[in-house]
Order: structure tokens, then sequence, then C-alpha cells
């Protein structure tokens, strides 16, 4: 990139602003919980055990997911079928999940009492056991193979088509392809996708713990809510956040040596097309990578409807306020999550040696949300009832959540696009908004849109604050499920979470549906 | 900019049933999540006790019982709370020592409890007995922890560290075998199929088929009977006895309206309070004679010998009892 003077925009005095807030509110409450133990609290040798376990079975999740999401974002990106919308639409869907309904979908198929086995059984073969470390790995590559899938294909879409074209007229093979596309992208893009996958999966315990089979499966949530709730230990709980983050930020920097930014130069954003070198056998290999993932993805999911979908017509009126609430509750925590995340892009975006800045926005999902929702309880509780702040905390929660998803689509974007159109636009002299809107934000739409939908979704689906805050009548969807479940409605609970996995794929379809239009024209 | 609004909104709100029951005094009650859900005992209750109280009982929840307890501690002498509803006896003695009761003072003739029950800060309202609950068609239902460990049998069971039942289990093993328990557990760990953090999750792992007994409740068996009209389940009867969850209420040192408080934690053990338990939250009632429960009870699982800790014994072994439970299952 050329060096130019850049001066100070207000865009950027924003995103300053932005990602110092964002790191307080994240810090704040980690700190809070620390100063009210009064110090730490030594960690014990399962503690140690837990963030083994935590290390090992996310790098394994994260490692999975990627190199799976490979050959699956490349046939998406590269082939045009009928209801590939769809599609990509729908596989997006175990991501937002919440695990207990992820988990029970992945049983149906491979469980015990499951499809795999039963069939395995007809043909008089052995049975398989879904239960440990491949189980664990497993549900994680299901719930973060969408994810992953679809930060590889924003990246491969984002190809301009001219380029495209030049292969074909440069008679590129599909070696060329790899070379000069496909391994440049990969390393642009798949560090940091594997980097948050790692994250999230280092937070996870409900899908560890039940999958894995039993205690040696504990990662560090557990430990931390053990610390909490078993011992109330606050000291061990925030010495255990505090390996988290240093979890995040060791991550962080072995990702950032890895990743680099890939410039394809400029184009005038035409549609993708089929790329060369297109053999029967690249045919056959998309295919099959189309078809595996889809029944991976989408028969959990089948057989998750198929239990619930005949009881959500007769779900009880106090489903359906849920639904309304948690609904309301996405949209505000998207608009905030949209609202932070475009500056501190577009700063990051313009700085391309500031990777701490973006780590700020990775340090979300690293903090556990059970540590967060503790701090922020112990900021609040001396100036208002936590509790009839329950929905604004938990949608302030769930957008800080969502901001390193948000980060993660929109920053390669806006690099590209300040790549591309940032000179053009300097010499035009145009600055501000007119810069924003008429060289940035056309270059945004796609990931912005994607980026909203997952945001939207994710908060959709999310069980973290508002169990450790909730009131009378200000259930969410999620926590209603949880509730049908524990007082034995388990077909209730079931019609719910198809409730809940219809809403959160029809935010997500809308917001990502909004974010392509026009790109296609 | 809209979570300003949904503030703001909030805000209006709360002033605004502020203001409509400004003449009412307000009982806040820290409960369990599903205590309080639209299936639970918290409507009914709720509605009982405002016929006779002239107040407003508010319910506020929190995700299960050992959540309850962290939170009444994290809150400390500055909680809103006047009564705390739902912890169990293996956790009441974290709550007594940290000085957050007060002593309840109710006398405890119309208990009708198996055990006797003297703790002067707590009184419990209901009480189970956990029980391994199967299909009814199962053949060689295993009639203790040592059938069931030489058996073949799968069970799905709860993490101790996360669930109250996944830690009645742990003080069930504990109180039945004392030094054997180590070796229970070593001939249990391959009957394991996995560890939930909760109930819901171990229960519907239970119905999809994945494991042939889930730890619950001898009184499980009769949601199923009466709401669903299914006799399918059953709870298998342990030789060694069963241990008890006893769920009590208790009124916190800290309770703005004491005297409200304390009515209502003797209107707890009234029959007003206790019908509403059998059918609400599936457990036995503290204070209502055995003839007074609906039908179906009647068909339920008898245990002979009803085990349980006295909340400072629980305490005692609790620790241990768990890095044992934790370096069987590990290996």
């Amino acid at each position: 990139m050329a060096k130019r003077a850049q001066p100070v925009t207000l865009t950027q005095t924003i995103g300053g602003v932005f990602t110092l807030l964002v790191a307080l509110a994240i810090l704040a409450p980690l700190g809070a919980v620390i100063f009210r133990a009064e110090g730490f609290s030594d960690l014990r040798a399962a503690d140690w055990a837990a963030v083994r376990f935590t290390l090992l079975q996310a790098a394994l999740s994260a490692f999975v997911s990627c190199i799976a999401a490979i050959p699956v974002a490349r046939a998406l990106a590269r082939r045009k079928f009928l209801g590939r919308g769809a599609y990509i639409s729908l596989m997006g869907a175990p991501f937002i999940l919440p695990v207990i309904v992820a988990v029970m979908g992945l049983l149906a198929i491979f469980g015990r009492a499951g499809w795999l086995n039963a069939a395995l059984e007809g043909i008089g073969a052995g049975t398989v056991e879904i239960y440990g470390m491949v189980g664990v790995v497993m549900a994680h590559v299901f719930l973060n193979l969408p994810l992953a899938t679809r930060l590889l294909l924003q990246a491969w879409l984002a190809v301009p088509a001219e380029r495209i074209r030049l292969a074909h007229s440069l008679n590129f093979t599909a070696q060329d392809m790899r070379r000069h596309f496909g391994w440049p992208l990969l390393r642009a893009t798949l560090p940091g996708a594997a980097l948050v996958i790692f994250l999230i999966c280092t937070t996870s315990f409900a899908v560890a713990l039940i999958l894995g089979g039993g205690p040696a499966a504990t990662t560090i949530e557990l430990a931390i809510y053990q610390a909490f709730q078993f011992d109330f230990d606050l000291g061990r709980a925030a010495l255990l956040g505090m390996v988290q983050v240093a979890i995040c930020v060791g991550a962080g920097l072995i990702v950032w040596r890895f990743a680099n930014a890939t410039e394809f130069g400029g184009g005038l954003d035409r549609p993708a097309m089929p790329w060369p070198g297109d053999r029967p056998l690249s045919r056959g290999i998309d295919a099959a990578a189309l078809i595996l993932a889809g029944a991976f993805l989408l028969l959990p999911l089948a057989a998750v409807a198929g239990q619930g979908i005949g009881a959500v017509t007769g779900l009880p009126i106090s489903t359906w306020e849920a639904a309304l609430r948690s609904v309301l509750l996405a949209l505000a925590s998207t608009a905030l999550a949209v609202t932070l995340a475009l500056p501190i892009a577009l700063l990051i975006a313009g700085k391309p040696t500031r990777a701490g800045l973006e780590g700020v926005g990775l340090l979300s999902i690293a903090v556990s949300p059970l540590v967060i929702g503790t701090g922020l309880f112990l900021i609040v509780f001396p100036i208002a009832n936590p509790v009839t702040l329950s929905l604004p905390i938990t949608g302030l929660v769930n957008a800080l959540v969502a901001l390193p998803f948000l980060l993660r689509a929109l920053i390669p974007a806006a690099k590209q696009a300040e790549a591309t159109q940032g000179r053009l636009a300097d010499a035009l002299g145009m600055r501000g908004m007119a810069r924003l809107r008429h060289a940035i934000l056309p270059r945004l739409r796609r990931p912005l849109g994607f980026g909203a939908g997952l945001a939207a979704a994710f908060s959709m689906g999310d069980l973290g604050v508002i169990a450790l805050f909730s009131a009378q009548g200000q259930e969410t969807l999620p926590l209603e499920m949880y509730r049908l479940f524990g007082s034995y409605r388990t077909n209730d609970a079931q019609g719910a979470a198809v409730l809940l996995m219809a809403l959160s794929l029809g935010m997500f379809w809308l917001f990502d549906q909004g974010g392509r239009a026009n790109a296609a024209s | 900019m809209t979570l300003t609004n949904t503030t703001i909104i909030a805000a209006g709100l709360t002033l605004l049933t502020g203001a409509a029951f400004a003449q009412e005094p307000v009982l806040t009650v820290y409960t369990y999540d599903s205590f309080n859900s639209d299936w639970g005992p918290g409507p009914g209750v709720e509605v009982a006790f405002e016929e006779i109280c002239g107040c407003d009982l508010q319910f506020t929840s929190t995700g299960d019982g050992a959540a309850l307890l962290a939170r009444l501690r994290l809150e400390g002498e500055r909680s809103e709370a006047d009564v705390v509803l739902g912890i169990d006896t293996n956790l009441t003695a974290a709550a007594t020592e940290a000085g957050l009761m007060a002593e309840h003072g109710v006398t405890t003739d119309a208990l009708t409890l198996p055990v006797e029950w003297n703790d002067p800060y707590f009184l419990p309202f209901d009480w189970g007995y956990f029980a391994f609950v199967h299909r009814a068609n199962m053949e060689n239902v295993p009639a203790s922890f040592e059938a069931l460990a030489a058996s073949e049998t799968s069970i799905v069971i709860q993490d101790p560290r996360s669930s109250t039942p996944g830690l009645g289990l742990l003080m069930w093993v504990q109180n039945a075998y004392g030094d054997a328990a180590p070796a229970i557990w070593e001939a249990l760990a391959d009957n394991v199929v996995t560890v939930t953090p909760g109930w819901s999750e171990a229960y519907g792992l239970f119905l999809e088929g994945e494991a042939d007994m889930v730890l619950s409740y001898t009184t499980s068996p009769a949601y199923h009977l009466i709401a669903e009209e299914d006799d399918s389940y059953a709870s298998a009867s342990f030789s060694e006895g069963h241990y008890m969850q006893v769920e009590v209420g208790g009124v916190l040192q800290t309770a703005d309206n004491p005297e409200l408080a304390q009515q209502f934690i003797e209107f707890m053990v009234s029959p007003a309070f206790q019908t509403v338990i059998p059918e609400t939250n599936w457990m036995y009632p503290a204070a209502l004679p055995a003839e007074s429960l609906p039908e179906g009870f009647g068909t339920l699982t008898q245990p002979e010998t009803a085990l349980i800790f006295s909340a400072a014994e629980a305490a005692a072994v609790r620790d241990e009892a768990l890095a044992t439970w934790q370096n069987a299952l590990s290996q």
C-alpha cells in the first residue's frame, strides 16, 4: 500500500473512542470481580487440567472446522446451482442454535439411538460411539463449520470478477488458480477464522461436558462456573478469567504473525463467474463437498425440526411473548453491534499495523460470559436493580459478543475497499460521509449484511447473561425453552426450539439478503 | 440508540408498576428458574399468598439452587431479597455460615417428611427421593449401586459442580457407602454414558434413548403418568436406600419486611402452598399427609430407607466426595 499522509478523520476518532469503550465494557467487569474478590486465589491441579483440555479441544475443533470449510467454501464460490442461496442460509443455522438443541440434533443422527447406529445395526456392522474427544470436536465442527465456510466464502466472493475473467483469458489451470487466488486468500482469511473458532471453543462448556463424557472434559469455563457457583471463590473465578484472556492474547499474537492481507486490485463489482481450469474431477469434488457438508449440517437440523414442528402451534402464549422479546432484543443488540463495529473496522483497516486494536474486538469472545455477567452485576448493583436492567444488559453483552464476528467479516473488506478505492477517493478529495457512502460502504454491504445477520441470530440463540439476571416477564426464548425442558415439557421445549431456529434463521436470512441486494445487478 | 430506548421503556414500566402497587408492600422472593416458570409452582403460590397478605409478591429467579446461593452471597447485605426459596440441604450450611439467614421460629409439627427436622434457619417446602428413572419395559432393573455397577446398564448423570441433582448423587453414594464410595464410583465409571451440566440435558438424553437410566427422582414417573397419561416410565428401587433432596426456604437477615417474610415462611408449610407443589414441581410436599396427594403418586417407588446428611455433614464431606468422583470418572 502506498504511504500517504492520512489526516485523522471523524470516523477514525469515533473508531478510537468506540474501541476504548469496548475494551472498558469487557475489562471493567473483570476488574470488578477481581476487586470484589480482594485478590486472586491459587489455581488447583484440576484447573490446569482444564486449561490443557480446553486448549487441546479448541485447537482440534478450529483446525478441523477450517480444513473442512475449504472445499465447501470453494465449491460455493465457483458453482451456481438451484437453491444455492437457501443452502448457504440454512447451513448457517447450527452456529446460532442453543447448545442443548444442537446436541440433541447431533445425537438424533450420531447418538446411541440415532439414525446412523440404527442403519449400521441394520447392515450388521458395529456401532459408533459419539462420546469423548471425537464427540466434542464433532459438535464444535457442527457449530462452527458454517462460520468458517462463510468467512472463507466472503473472501472468495470479494475477488473482483475482472480478475477471474483475466484468469480465464490467460488460460489459468486449476494449479494456477490455487497459486494466484486460492492460497493467498486462505493465507489471509484462514488464520483469522481459525482464531475466532478457537476462541469460541475455549468458552464452551455444555457441549464439551455432555459429549466429552464426564469430568475429564472439563473446560476453563466449567472451572469458572464451579469456582463461582459451587465454591463461591471469586478470586479463582477471576484468575481463571484472566487465564482465558491470556489464551486469547497468545492465540491472537500467533495468528497475527501468519495472517497478511491480500490485494487483488480494483474491480467494478461484477458478479463472480465459474473458475477457469474447470474439469469433471473438480465438479465431482465440489458436488461431494456440498453433499457431505449439507448432510452433516442439515440432517441434525431436520431431526430437530421433525421432533418439534408438531408442537409449535400448541405453544403457550408465554413462549410467543418470549419470542417477541427475543426478536426485539436481537434487533437492538444488532444495531448496537453494527454501530460499534463499523468505525472500529474502518479505523483498523486504515492502519494496517494496529493488530492490538483488533484484539480488543476479539477479547469479548475470550472473556467468560459468566465473568462478564457477574462483573456487570457487581458494577450495576450499587446504582440500580440489575434485574430491572436485565434486558438492556443482555443486549449490550450480546452486542459485545457479536462484535468479533462483525469485525472478522468487515476488516478484510474495509482494507480492500481502502486499497482499491482509497486512492481514487483521495484524488477526488472525497472525505468524511461522501467517501464512506460512495467508496467504502458499497464494498462493505455484503459483509455488513452477513455480520448483522450473524449478530441478530446469535443474540436470538444466546442464553448467557439473561439466566443470571432474569426476572418475571423478562424471559427470552432460549431461557423459556430451558424452562420448558426443566418442567418436563419436552415436547413444548422441542417446539420452542423449532420456533427459535426458524426465527434465528429468518433474521439471519433477512439481514444477509439485505447485504446482497444490488450486489448481483 | 435502540438500547437507550429499551432502557427508558424498562425504567418507565418499572415506575408504572411501582406506582400501581404503591400502597402495597412488596415481598421479594429469590427462587430458581423452574419454580417460577408458568408450569412451576410460582404462579399458583403468588395468587394464593397475595389473597391473604395484602402485599405484592415478586419472584426473582436465577439458574438453579447453586446459582441462587451464589447470587445471595454476591449481593451480601445489600440484597433486596426478603425470602430465599429453593436451595437444598446440601447447600444450606454455606448460606448459614455466611450469616445470611434469620431464624424461622416455626414449629415443625405439621411436617410430613420421613426424617426429623431441626434446622433453626431453614424450613422445608418440598422433598423427593433421587432415583434412577428407566422405561417400564426394561429388563433386569438393577436393585442397588453394586448391581448397577456390575451390569451393562447405561446411565446419564449430572455434574455435581453445576447442578443440585449431580451433587445429590455424590451425597447418595457417599452416605450409603462411606469409605467404600471410591470403589463404587470406579465400578460405575463404565456405566456412565456421559455427564451433563444440568438435569434438563440429562433427562433429554434419556428420553432420546441415549441411556437405559437417568438420575432423576422417584416422582418423575408421576409427571408422565398424570400430565401425559403415559405409564411407560418407572424408577428403580435401591436396597441401600434413597438419598433425599429437601428443598428449603428461609428469611434473610437483611429482609426489608421481616414480618411479611415471616408470614410467607409460615404460609409455605400451609395447605394452600403445599397443595400446589405435587403437580407443578413434581416433588412431595413437605407438610401434607400422604392421603392428600394426587392420584398417581400412590403408584411411585417407595424406598424403605431414606438417606440424608445433615447440612453440616454434607458440607464436611463435599470436597472429598467431589475429588473421588472426579478421579474415578476421569480415568
